[in-house]
């Protein structure tokens, strides 16, 4: 009898054990398995991040993905660079969505990496870093007059205008009727047709409400878009110029001189060069058809391209802290094509104006002495995404490019950053055999150091809210606008 | 409940990917022509899961804004149009489609690796495709808003698309659709494939 009961309990302890072993493994069966799961971390929640963690996942049946943003919400320019007036660019947040909510995918916002966290301390959490956070800083024009009340840049522009809580305090000054943009992009166009678009058109979208007061109020009734080179060399593309033409309560005013020579070259330019720059000739040169002719006269906003235009100085009246004009150097273009070179004639020109917005290009910067980084050309070293002589470092995105490309470019380059990695894993070079702490060492960290992450369901709230705050208003969504009330949203329950 | 957790853990991971469709042929918005584009839907982005349909709010350019229930697996022959998707690696993936599928949302379903960033609202160029020369011209001609569009996407071609703005009909059957290649590193392995 004593021998049964012995027997009983032994396979009681048995079937315990192995139930408590089944349950630890079910639970946490990854952890068993972590010597072949590569766990890596990507700085940056920008679609170049995103894209990033999501061709991973695919393709990789074990890799933990912990994605670490400095602000409480993520997606980066998805949220403060795309127009407000472009929602459907802004879809990709749905797949962005689904990666954060991956079972292998991690989201830990409010966290400043090189500041709360080191990327040496990364290194040791994770097999792999990829670093992805983007341009935040600014090509200066680097001339007089550049740091003048009325001068500024439109990534700081498009930042107050989408709700980046470091540009709420811009607060630009809309009373004048003038303003010159310096540069021809699409985020030219974008800083143009926010200015000059009817308000009942940017009422329906998610702009900020600070904005939308101060537009409101604009006295802006021209804008002036300055190039250096020719029509052959604009950056911006069609669907954007598209929406400068036909943007309503606006009209077109070129200078058909700068448009010599521009229909003989048209049959030799490839299709989109071609599309843009015949859309651009009909605009400045075509005459408009009687209809056309009735809407622009009854348009009180002004919108044109100037070209061959250098801005040397910026201009103030006088005793008078403000900007008031432009003086532009007139240039002669050498070469053609993508490659024309703007050569100045010395001639100037001024062009007064109570707005300037220098719209030349972001620039990187660099976020960790131990990274390396190419101050000239303000992007990380790498090849194919692999940071030079930094092993299991990587990057994507702008930071790898350089801050050229729309979302859609920025997606290929962020698979081909994820293929290296995984190539490296493959190979060999990326060393994934031992065993990484991960984000249990770097939430360690950040909590004795006081800092405590935003999770995506945190977000979650934060979207929600806005969400239903945007509803009252017909918006979209009604953003937060400083950090410590998304910090506030977060935390509530 | 532990060897349940784990089932379910398991079951989220193979199919976290893969995304309904709603079936536009049921649609009478579709039938009437009368979808309207860019149309807000106000009903509340759900949490995700895998057979959820698109019932959120969405701006989009085509008959997508209503969530249908599209049950696409009846195999009516009349209503069966033969698709083929060829990968980026060179792979020929056949596809049984129906008249009035969306083919980029056809390609989701069956796991093509081709993206559509902006969900078929002519905002991007990230289902970009070849199509097959016999079929090129059964298409319809894209609207100036495709080719504004696909004058963005790398590797352009006379025969490029969106899929996004491919209906199928009758009479595209046996179309081919291939990938771009559009990164510079195609293989882990390191495999070039031959050009076509």
């Amino acid at each position: 009898k004593r021998l049964e009961a012995q027997t009983r309990n032994q396979l009681l302890v048995l079937i315990f054990a192995s139930y408590t072993l089944f349950l630890g493994f079910a639970v946490c069966g990854k952890a068993f398995l972590s010597s072949g799961s590569p766990k890596v971390c990507i700085v940056g929640s920008g679609p170049a991040g995103f894209y990033t963690a999501q061709h991973l996942l695919k393709a990789h049946q074990n890799v933990q993905v912990d994605v670490y943003e400095r602000l409480p919400v993520p997606f980066g320019l998805v949220r403060f660079g795309v127009a407000p007036d472009h929602p459907e660019v802004k879809n990709v947040i749905n797949t962005f969505t689904q990666t954060a909510k991956h079972p292998r995918c991690s989201f830990y916002g409010n966290v400043n990496v090189g500041e709360d966290v080191s990327v040496d301390e990364l290194q040791e959490a994770y097999h792999a870093i990829v670093l992805s956070y983007g341009a935040e800083g600014n090509r200066s024009v680097g001339v007089p007059g550049e740091d003048l009340p009325g001068v500024y840049s439109a990534k700081d522009f498009v930042g107050w205008y989408n709700g980046l809580p470091s540009c709420q305090e811009l607060r630009p000054d809309l009373s004048c009727e003038t303003a010159v943009i310096l540069g021809q992009g699409n985020v030219a166009l974008d800083v143009a047709r926010i200015l000059l678009s009817p308000l009942d058109a940017l009422k329906k979208t998610d702009i900020t409400q600070p904005a939308l007061e101060a537009l409101a109020q604009s006295r802006v009734c021209r804008v002036l878009i300055v190039g250096r080179r020719g029509p052959m060399q604009v950056a911006s593309t069609i669907k954007e110029l598209r929406e400068m033409v036909n943007l309503p309560g606006t009209r077109p005013e070129m200078v058909a001189a700068d448009f010599d020579g521009v229909a003989e070259a048209l049959k030799d330019l490839p299709r989109p060069r071609k599309r843009l720059t015949e859309l651009m000739l009909k605009t400045a040169l075509e005459m408009p058809t009687e209809k056309e002719q009735e809407r622009r006269k009854k348009a009180s906003r002004i919108w044109g391209f100037r070209f061959f235009r250098s801005p040397v100085e910026i201009l103030a009246e006088p005793g008078c802290n403000r900007v008031a004009g432009v003086r532009l150097a007139v240039n002669k273009l050498e070469g053609s094509g993508e490659k024309a070179q703007a050569v100045l004639t010395g001639e100037v020109e001024d062009v007064p104006c109570g707005l300037v917005i220098s719209s030349i290009g972001y620039r990187s910067l660099p976020i960790d002495p131990t990274v390396p980084f190419d101050s000239r050309r303000a992007i990380v070293p790498n090849s194919m995404g692999r940071v030079h002589n930094a092993a299991g470092l990587y990057c994507s995105g702008w930071l790898k490019t350089g801050p050229t490309g729309v979302i859609a470019t920025t997606m290929n380059s962020s698979f081909d950053t994820a293929r290296s990695l995984l190539e490296d894993v493959e190979s060999g070079k990326l060393d994934v055999s031992s065993a990484k702490p991960g984000s249990h060492m770097i939430s360690s960290l950040l909590e004795k150091r006081g800092v405590k992450p935003v999770t995506f369901s945190d977000w979650e709230k934060i979207d929600d809210l806005e969400t239903r705050r945007g509803e009252v208003s017909g918006k979209p969504r009604e953003k937060i606008l400083t950090v410590a009330a998304m910090l506030k949203v977060a935390r509530d329950q | 409940m532990a060897a349940s957790a784990a089932a379910r853990t398991s079951i989220g991971l193979t199919l976290r990917f893969h995304r309904v469709i709603p079936d536009c042929s049921k649609c009478p918005l579709y039938r009437l022509k009368s979808c309207t584009s860019n149309r807000a839907n106000p009903q509340r982005r759900s949490s995700f899961n895998s057979f959820r349909t698109m019932n959120r709010h969405l701006q989009t350019s085509k008959c997508l804004s209503q969530a249908q229930e599209g049950s696409s697996n009846s195999e009516d022959p009349d209503d069966v149009v033969n698709v083929v998707f060829i990968d980026r690696s060179g792979k020929r993936i056949p596809v049984k489609g129906k008249t009035g599928d969306n083919v980029l949302f056809l390609a989701h379903k069956h796991g093509i690796e081709l993206e559509g960033a902006c969900e078929a609202s002519l905002a991007c160029s990230t289902c970009h495709v070849y199509v097959s020369a016999a079929h090129f011209d059964k298409l319809p001609e894209p609207e100036e808003r495709e080719d504004d569009m696909l004058d963005m996407a790398p590797m352009l071609q006379e025969n490029s698309r969106l899929a996004c703005q491919i209906v199928l009909t009758p009479d595209l059957d046996g179309i081919e659709l291939t990938l771009p290649k559009v990164t510079r590193n195609f293989y882990v392995d390191g495999h070039v494939p031959k050009p076509h």
